[in-house]
């Protein structure tokens, strides 16, 4: 507990003094997105869009079924948003629903079922036979219609999360609503480590906090009130074999102490306060502070203006800087009391075999530890003047860095123009470190775009090459970016695929909410145009090597904000995946990767003692190779994989 | 964003099997059915937000364009390009929220007697979107409640505003701004506070935006009112 508080105070120093850092950059030296890009000049059309791609092949493309009107973009209704995936199933949201995509053949889904269920923004998680749906518009209803909710209190409202039963894709089954004071924008799965028998969900709701007549004990307090339903995530917990009886368990509040203000230096609090004293000076007349007034009298009710001014969020000193300006006849309105500090996550991601889970939490990153699925504590909270919005969140599989994206103007506006700032709606990517986040570089998809398109960073996942850290990116109508962070000051772009706009002449929202790497392949679920699927092709910057390595990592179940370890099989390309790498980066001569190259392939070929013997000898040469390469880990990863063939 | 036939999607009549299914028989299994109808997507809350918040955004837009020629710091600055950039934007979209629904939708930023500068109108209102056609521009500046939507500057504090320089400048924005802000997540409480308001889908995600990205705005701005040092033009 101690350790908690003593490293968020020194996560606070730190991030001040990156905030002040980072906004001191002049806007000119920035690098700007690439006009000359191919992406950047694409003809525009609903299904006849140019398209532009690097390392990205598109292997199927689907439109959505008619239910949810494929040949009407344009608006939220009907709108594609995440991806969960399980077997041979995909799990595409709606606003209005989802669908179930069979692919057993992924350059040949098939629909195997939608569901029409008014829900926004539908963002789907699949466990075992649960389908999991996030409900947040206060027009969501329990029977799934449509026609909205009249009623500012209804027991027909259903905002939380929707639990339908999967077990025959055919006909879904809805088991449970959970409802929650503030919906469901997102949702994470999360898996106890010491109990099978269940699944937590958290729970990040945007939307206001409903009536205590609709929903007992959903108050709407500022951060003081220990009762509101603001300031802290909801974690239901769902019984897998009686889903019916899921419901919230705990609500942790991991905003505390965020917002209040930091104990300041006097210093810094006597500047700050004599600057506003002087701004409320001019203000008093206003108040009602008569010109006869003395200046003594003007100078305390202009300190005590300051008061409320620097302490907004300190309810005791507002109170009573408050008071003391009603006794000498001054009323001052505060609107809404105190606010500010993040009062919600916007997403969550788990990493639970790191212990961590990272909060995109408003104007704050957080990391949280989740031993305890039940009550996660906050280890640290950065910020970021380059920041907007924070929006979600991924870790390297090593869990030595974390990746934030920045959703700016939520994700319908067209911030990847040419004259956006290039590290605005961003990724902003940290290393992590002794449970501590330092700010390290920027990653943005570098096309420029037009006005026509809705651009920002958005959800994306790990591709899993051995020895790199890629991740593959939905940049909505900016299309689908891979990109390697290894080196997280430098992050550079390895793959894409991009339309041209909707329509030509006016933004009509659409493009990529979500592309995700699963068993092999690369999905994109685009909110107009419906489902795509990729395959990576090879370039300079990723050889089939590494995609076939990658190909070697399979999951049962993928749910993007529960991140799974990616654990590689003892294989050979995985070994000829970091050969590659070695190449790639002179971590070995090239006398020397060729030798490898050719005791991989004999060994491969051969078989019995011979097999073990040629990859023993391999071993042994590598280990005496890493001393004296300039990338000795690779060269070490590689001599584990080979003793692992040997076995 | 563009909402073209939204009009008559939404509230679509419900699909009867399904909410059949859904509402009476918990596990019943639910199928996809084919269904639309006509509909009316608004309410008159949900107009008189959007129309407001386009005037509540072209002050917020006029407010940051004078950092670069009231000598702003550099982070304040920054934070004022991105406010300028991000509600530009949004107005665009609220306008075409509007234009999609045959809606009377304002374009105050275009309607300023002087497109090449900020504004400077004797009104003092510095508030742009005042359409002048056959109007006592000072008249209405000052006596209009309608355009007036909470948290906005009154022409004193524009001009007030547009006369400071430097860190006075930065103080008087931060402060006028938070003050915008709250006044613009008043807008939103109100908006949903109002029965069978805020429910189409793309204003609902716009509010919950405004209302999750300006809240976190006005943290940004009280961590730099903190910085800022006393003004020396004061």
């Amino acid at each position: 507990m101690t350790r908690r508080i003593a490293s968020f105070r020194s996560s606070l120093v730190l991030c001040a003094a990156f905030v002040s850092a980072a906004a001191l950059l002049p806007l000119s030296a920035r690098a700007q997105s690439d006009t000359n890009d191919p992406r950047a000049h694409l003809k525009a059309g609903l299904y006849d869009a140019g398209e532009a791609a690097k390392g990205l092949q598109l292997v199927a493309h689907v439109n959505k079924p008619d239910d949810f009107h494929p040949n009407d973009p344009g608006g939220l209704t009907y709108a594609n948003s995440d991806l969960a995936f399980g077997g041979h199933y995909v799990y595409q949201g709606n606003f209005s629903g989802f669908q179930i995509w069979d692919i057993s053949n992924p350059t040949k889904p098939v629909l195997t079922n939608h569901v029409v269920c008014f829900t926004e923004q539908g963002d789907v998680s699949v466990y075992g036979h649960l389908l999991f749906v996030s409900a947040e518009n206060t027009g969501s209803r329990l029977d799934c219609g449509t026609q909205g909710i009249q009623d500012s209190v209804s027991k027909e409202r259903m905002v939380g999360v929707r639990i339908f039963d999967i077990s025959n894709p055919k006909a879904p089954k809805q088991v449970a609503d959970v409802q929650t004071c503030r919906g469901s924008h997102t949702h994470t799965l999360v898996q106890d480590p010491n109990d099978k028998s269940v699944i937590y969900v958290y729970v990040s709701g945007l939307a206001r906090v409903r009536s205590t007549s609709e929903m007992a004990g959903c108050e709407g307090g500022d951060i003081t009130d220990p009762n509101t339903a603001l300031f802290r995530i909801e974690v239901i917990r769902v019984p897998l074999a009686h889903p019916e009886q899921a419901k919230i368990v705990s609500s942790p509040r991991i905003f505390n102490d965020l917002t209040a203000p930091p104990t300041h230096g006097v210093a810094v609090a006597d500047t700050a306060n004599g600057a506003a004293v002087k701004a409320a000076r001019r203000f008093l007349g206003r108040l009602g502070m008569p010109a006869t007034a003395t200046s003594a009298d003007s100078d305390k009710a202009a300190r005590l203006i300051a008061d409320v001014m620097n302490f907004r969020n300190d309810t005791v000193k507002t109170k009573a800087a408050t008071d003391s300006l009603k006794a000498m006849g001054l009323n001052l309105r505060i609107p809404g009391g105190a606010r500010g500090g993040p009062s919600q996550c916007h997403d969550i991601t788990v990493y639970p075999s790191a212990g961590y889970a990272a909060g995109a939490c408003s104007g704050y990153g957080l990391l949280l530890n989740i031993k305890d699925p039940t009550h996660p504590v906050r280890l640290q909270a950065v910020a970021d003047s380059n920041f907007s919005f924070w929006h979600s969140a991924t870790f390297s599989n090593d869990a030595s860095k974390l990746l934030f994206t920045d959703e700016w103007g939520g994700g319908t506006q067209p911030k990847c123009r040419a004259t956006d700032p290039i590290d605005w709606g961003a990724d902003a990517i940290f290393s992590l470190t002794d449970n501590t986040l330092t700010h390290k570089g920027y990653f943005k998809m570098p096309a420029a775009q037009t006005e026509q398109e809705n651009c920002v960073a958005h959800n994306g996942n790990l591709v899993p090459v051995p020895g790199r850290d890629i991740m593959v990116q939905g940049w909505y109508q900016g299309g689908v970016s891979v990109f390697d962070f290894t080196d997280p000051a430098h992050p550079k772009e390895i793959a894409y695929f991009d339309r041209g706009p909707i329509d030509a002449t006016k933004l009509v929202l659409g493009g990529y909410w979500a592309g995700y790497y699963y068993n092999g392949y690369i999905y994109g679920s685009e909110i107009a145009r419906g489902l795509d699927v990729f395959k990576l092709t090879p370039t300079a910057d990723l050889t089939q090597n590494e995609i076939d390595a990658a190909k070697l990592v399979h999951f049962a179940i993928l749910n993007p904000q529960d991140q799974p370890k990616i654990v590689w099989p003892a294989a050979f390309p995985v070994a000829r995946a970091y050969v590659d790498q070695l190449k790639r980066d002179n971590g070995l001569s090239a006398e020397r990767l060729t030798s490898i190259e050719s005791a991989l392939k004999s060994a491969e070929s051969a078989s019995g003692a011979k097999r073990t013997a040629t990859l023993e000898k391999l071993a042994t040469a590598l280990s005496h190779d890493a001393q004296g390469s300039s990338d000795t880990k690779r060269v070490r990863l590689l001599e584990g994989v080979v003793k692992g063939l040997e076995k | 964003m563009t909402a073209m036939s939204l009009s008559s999607r939404l509230s679509a009549a419900p699909r009867l099997a399904v909410a059949l299914a859904c509402a009476g028989l918990i596990s019943a299994p639910i199928s996809a059915q084919a269904a639309s109808g006509p509909a009316h997507d608004y309410t008159k809350a949900d107009v008189d937000f959007v129309q407001g918040m386009i005037y509540h955004h072209a002050q917020a837009v006029v407010m940051s364009d004078w950092a670069a020629t009231h000598g702003a710091r550099a982070d304040v600055a920054t934070l004022c390009k991105r406010i300028a950039l991000s509600q530009r934007d949004e107005i665009t979209m609220m306008q075409h929220w509007l234009e999609a629904r045959h809606l009377d939708a304002p374009d105050p930023l275009n309607m300023l007697p002087d497109h090449s500068g900020p504004p400077h109108d004797e009104s003092g209102m510095n508030m742009p979107g005042m359409n002048m056609k056959g109007m006592d521009m000072k008249g209405m500046a000052m006596g209009s409640q309608s355009m007036m939507m909470p948290g906005m500057l009154t022409p004193d504090q524009m001009r007030e505003l547009d006369a400071a320089h430097g860190p006075a400048f930065d103080h008087l924005y931060l402060t006028g701004m938070i003050k915008h802000h709250e006044g613009a997540l008043d807008m939103v409480a109100k908006l949903f506070n109002t029965p069978g308001s805020g429910q189409q889908p793309e204003l609902f995600s716009f509010a919950t935006d405004v209302d999750a990205g300006q809240r976190a705005e006005i943290g940004r701005m009280q961590a730099i009112l903190k910085t800022l040092t006393p003004s020396p033009t004061q």
